[in-house]
């Protein structure tokens, strides 16, 4: 197990600085950081002055190196567009970012899973229908569509819900959430519900599928012959044994969902790090954009680690696998 | 006993009125972008500005109308030597922190401004020396004289020299060095709102500045300002629709009709400081994206002059633009010292015209040739330029377009990477001088950074060069004629339109739209 561990903490460091190279590399066809920097009435001399001082003149390669040995002491340069650590700016966005992830993750899988049930068992019923060919909408229909559809339905026509920001917040321990509030609460309905969509349907889908799969197989049957009762067997058999393929594509699904809220945040203005990572690929601000990637790449490779522990926690049968040296 | 009557009646009046104006009235005010920093001296962009001038003052300003105005000078004049203009400072002006405001806090900001990490040090490139005479007289010392000194200060705000100094931030903010400085994350001007909070790309609160030197002179209704960035334009319409905001800025055109068809909403609408153009690589022997063979046929003034007749500008104007926009002949706003209405004049359409110029010059088959275009810059960049290729293909100029953004579009102009290319422009100071200097200037270490259409011309270059110091005005309009002149005759530039700026207001607002797109919220009424 502790080996296990290790071997994948490496195997994640190794991921991380693929990541951090390609995209070092590919910053260069993003265009010029120092025209935003410099503003139109610059001089050569200003912008050769900024550019030696950047360090933006040296070769790719030196510039990773340079800033990995930067990274490895916690710092990860300025902002270009606000002036400020990069470090800092992020974690000052995160709280947005995760509070968003962890409410639409919520409405995702508490629905996803009561749906997915619900479908399985009711197949031919005319809710079950219904749901199934509402949630097309769902996996058919673009983030930013959908945003912008409930927009217009609950801000503008209804006047339910605001339509922007992120309300008030509250501090807990220095960090502001805003599900905290009312106001605050309120904003995040809307963008929770856009980001969630998709990957509720998507679970629904996965359950509904798994559950009729394992309802059709022998010991079900055997579990009906014994003369148990549906609820038993729904949730404590057929249930239980769907959640393996769930928990991997929940895990990365979440990660996604804290990853890629990029199009829900600019779309609501919700002040996270997608809506910082969009406005720093806007101004070409390399320092943000190298740390935003990489942090998205260690929330991957964390929820993956993760995602591989549960298993053994949920499925006993690969415990006795490592146990007998089999693996894969 | 009457007399105190009088008195007492006049005072309850006051009062009165005084109440009904110092009702809290809160301005719910968004738009596309957010203020990069507080640092006044750190960025030298439009949102960074309009925020700035809430909290801080320079020593001129433009007000709505974009005329310059007294803020902290109250009077400015050049002196009997022309190197050397003088100001007046305005008396008993505090700051926000409650010191007095005086020369010394002048002087020192200006040299905050001229220091390497500042952003408008290109405004004061020609100031040797700032100086104190009194304490409300400063003395700005050129080298060689300076005409347009006024037109550079109107954003070059004045910061209090003890706070800054306090506060450790002598230097502007460096991105290149830490970045960080307590200037950044708050201010201490002089201005007639207070900072309260601000999260970046999120909210800024203000609130009205009880001892504004102005309070009197401007309406100042509004008591507290709350601003907020919404950067996805459906967003921004939709929050105005929903009422969750009274003022938007970049009112997106296709959505004008829908905002000014709800009840209690209106747009108002008003030239814009900025031109929309396409520039030509005149200058080279041979283009690099084209497929005429050790020729460039930029080169001849007859391909130019077939171009520019090609382009059907009312047709921009009315299908890409839906109205919004002025199409113009000359490439700078109406504003500007130099504009005249024949210069603005844009040539008919005409296509049979242009072929027959195009056979004339030896092209009667056309050419191939790539245009350049930004996709995030300005309004409809890219359909413009999809309209011109239909256009220019008309003539038999085959065009392939491509769009890029902002980002990668302008290093193209900059490094003379594109042989045809659209570029906006804008002028801050209201002069052509400026339009020249970056436009039409051969290409130096100093001037015509911007121009890339490697047109180099000396006599034209020392004419530009002579407007900077010419203290006669008359003389120095003669030769911005002359200048002009050679440009439209030339035709370095296919000027298309003025870009038309689009507030969008509560109907109880009483506020008109400034040039620079800058609302000074001082001057907003409500309609009563």
């Amino acid at each position: 197990m502790l080996a296990f561990i290790i071997r994948r903490i490496g195997q994640a460091l190794l991921v991380l600085l693929a990541v951090g190279f390609v995209s070092f590399a590919m910053f260069k066809f993003m265009g010029d950081p120092l025209e935003n920097l410099l503003g139109q009435e610059a001089t050569l001399a200003d912008r050769a002055e900024l550019e030696e001082r950047l360090g933006l003149n040296d070769p790719i390669p030196v510039q990773y190196m340079q800033y990995l040995a930067r990274a490895m002491d916690g710092n990860f340069g300025v902002s270009y567009r606000v002036g400020l650590p990069v470090g800092e700016v992020i974690l000052s966005r995160l709280p947005a970012t995760l509070e968003l992830a962890a409410l639409s993750g919520f409405l995702a899988i508490f629905f996803g899973i009561i749906f997915g049930i619900y479908t399985a068992i009711r197949r031919d019923g005319f809710i079950a229908q219904t749901i199934m060919t509402t949630s097309l909408i769902g996996v058919s229909l673009p983030t930013f569509l959908i945003g912008v559809f409930l927009i217009w339905a609950f801000a503008v026509n209804l006047g339910w819900l605001p339509s922007f920001g992120r309300g008030q917040t509250a501090s807990v321990f220095g960090v502001e959430l805003a599900i905290l509030t009312w106001s605050g609460f309120k904003s995040m309905i809307l963008p929770a519900v856009t980001l969630g969509l998709y990957q509720m349907t998507l679970i629904m889908r996965l359950v509904r599928s798994e559950m009729l799969e394992v309802l059709r197989s022998d010991y079900i049957r055997f579990a009906r012959a014994r003369g148990l009762g549906d609820r038993a067997i729904h949730f404590g058999h057929a249930l239980k044994n769907t959640l393996v393929p769930v928990i991997t594509i929940t895990g990365l699904q979440l990660g996604s969902i804290i990853a890629f809220a990029i199009i829900t945040e600019t779309v609501f203005q919700w002040p996270g790090v997608g809506l910082l990572f969009i406005n720093a690929v806007n101004f070409v601000d390399i320092p943000v954009m190298s740390a935003y990637l990489l942090l998205v790449g260690a929330i991957f490779v964390t929820i993956n680690l993760i995602v591989d522990l549960l298993y053994f926690v949920i499925d006993p049968r690969l415990q006795a696998d490592r146990a007998g040296g089999g693996g894969h | 006993m009457k007399k105190s009557l009088a008195y007492l009646i006049a005072a309850g009046l006051a009062a009165t009125t005084a109440l009904s104006t110092a009702q809290a009235e809160t301005l719910r005010w968004a738009r596309a972008g957010d203020s990069l920093t507080l640092d006044p001296h750190a960025q030298n962009e439009g949102p960074t500005h309009t925020l700035a001038h809430q909290m801080y003052e320079p020593l001129l300003h433009r007000d709505m109308a974009g005329q310059i105005v007294p803020a902290l000078a109250t009077s400015w004049a050049a002196t009997d030597n022309p190197n050397i203009w003088e100001f007046k400072l305005r008396e008993g002006v505090k700051f926000h922190n409650g010191e007095d405001f005086t020369a010394d806090d002048v002087v020192f900001s200006l040299n905050r401004a001229m220091r390497p990490t500042s952003a408008m040090k290109e405004l004061l490139s020609s100031v040797e020396e700032v100086r104190k005479v009194d304490d409300l007289t400063v003395h700005i010392v050129t080298a060689g004289p300076n005409p347009l000194m006024p037109n550079n200060l109107t954003n070059l705000f004045i910061m209090d020299e003890g706070w800054t100094m306090d506060n450790g931030c002598a230097e502007p903010q460096d991105i290149a060095n830490g970045g960080d400085n307590p200037c950044v994350r708050s201010t201490n001007g002089t201005g007639a709102y207070v900072l309260e909070s601000r999260a970046q790309d999120q909210k800024t609160v203000l609130k009205a500045n009880p001892n504004y030197w102005g309070i009197g002179e401007f309406p100042l209704e509004v008591t507290e300002i709350v601003y907020t960035p919404i950067q996805e334009s459906a967003t921004r319409v939709s929050a105005f629709l929903s009422g969750e905001v009274d003022l938007i800025q970049d009112v997106p055109v296709q959505d004008l009709g829908r905002v000014s068809e709800t009840a209690g909403l209106v747009v108002s609408t008003a030239p814009q400081n900025r031109t929309i153009f396409f520039g030509l690589n005149v200058g080279d022997a041979d283009l690099t994206s084209d497929n005429v063979e050790g020729k460039n046929p930029f080169a001849d003034v007859k391909v130019r002059e077939a171009m520019n007749i090609a382009i059907n500008r009312d047709a921009i104007q009315k299908v890409v633009m839906r109205g919004q926009s002025s199409p113009t002949g000359v490439i700078m706003p109406p504003f500007v010292n130099g504009w005249t209405e024949a210069l603005d004049q844009y040539p008919a359409y005409d296509v049979d015209k242009a072929k027959s110029l195009m056979a004339e010059a030896g092209y009667a088959d056309g050419f191939e040739v790539t245009l350049n275009c930004p996709n995030d810059r300005y309004i409809n960049d890219e359909a413009i330029c999809q309209a011109a290729v239909g256009m220019l293909g008309q003539i038999g100029i085959k065009v392939a377009l491509d769009a890029l953004p902002k980002a990668q579009h302008f290093p193209l102009i900059k490094n003379k990477e594109t042989d045809f290319y659209m570029l906006g422009w804008g002028v801050p100071t209201f002069d052509s001088e400026y339009v020249f200097n970056f436009l039409v200037h051969t290409t130096t270490d100093e001037l015509g950074s911007w121009n890339g259409t490697r047109y180099t011309n000396p006599n034209l270059d020392q004419l530009i060069v002579s407007l900077a110091s010419e203290t006669d005005l008359d003389r120095r309009n003669e030769t911005i004629a002359q200048i002009w002149g050679t440009v439209q005759s030339e035709i370095l530039y296919l000027p298309i339109h003025h870009q038309v700026l689009n507030w969008g207001m509560t109907d109880k607002i009483d506020f008109a739209v400034q040039p620079e797109d800058q609302p000074h919220i001082k001057y907003l009424k409500y309609k009563m």
